[in-house]
């Protein structure tokens, strides 16, 4: 069962307080996300800790449940 | 567990390159893996490339090694820089392409 966009938006809010997002539907199948994610959380630090945070908004379910999210970190200028 | 995690640290410092990727480069079996493939292949180096459909217990142990979710993951140099959506902002930034030049990695024809 795949998540729908309201759903990995409310995920990745609950998780980033205050973050901004904008889902684009690449297959138009609602099962291959694009997220781009700006986020004060994101400000000095790594790529792959800015991506880590928005994988942990999903818990276990990246790579599962969540088959194909496109991720793009932002910070807010 | 401790037997992936010695296969995984093997791969990534015996090798300069390493990407963890479903399918292999001439085949690749999911769309994020073949967009890593695509971008290792734009940047003209050598790379080392692990098939985690071929190996189960590399598949789950590289998301723990890295602490990563997800498939594909590129090392360099023995260390973890991100999966496919990293290395496309990376490319697009040139940061990449000034990664593997500064880790003095071999370039291919």
């Amino acid at each position: 069962m795949p998540m729908s966009a309201a759903a990995i938006e409310q995920a990745i809010l609950a998780a980033l307080p205050g973050a901004t997002v904008e889902l684009t539907d690449l297959a138009g199948d609602d099962d291959h996300w694009a997220a781009t994610v700006t986020a004060p959380q994101f400000a000095g630090i790594s790529r792959v800790a800015q991506h880590k945070l928005v994988y942990a908004a999903f818990g276990g379910r990246m790579g599962g449940e969540l088959h194909a999210l496109q991720v793009t970190t932002k910070v807010p200028t | 567990m401790s037997d992936s995690n010695a296969r995984i640290s093997d791969l990534v410092t015996s090798n300069d390159v390493v990407l963890f990727m479903k399918g292999t480069a001439l085949f690749p079996q999911c769309g994020f893996s073949s967009r890593a493939v695509a971008i290792l292949d734009h940047c003209g180096v050598a790379y080392e490339s692990v098939d985690v459909l071929q190996d189960m217990e590399i598949r789950q142990g590289i998301k723990s090694f890295s602490d990563w979710p997800t498939i594909p993951q590129l090392y360099v140099k023995g260390e973890f820089v991100g999966g496919s959506d990293i290395m496309m902002e990376m490319f697009e930034a040139g940061e990449l392409q000034q990664l593997l030049d500064e880790s003095g990695v071999e370039r291919v024809g």
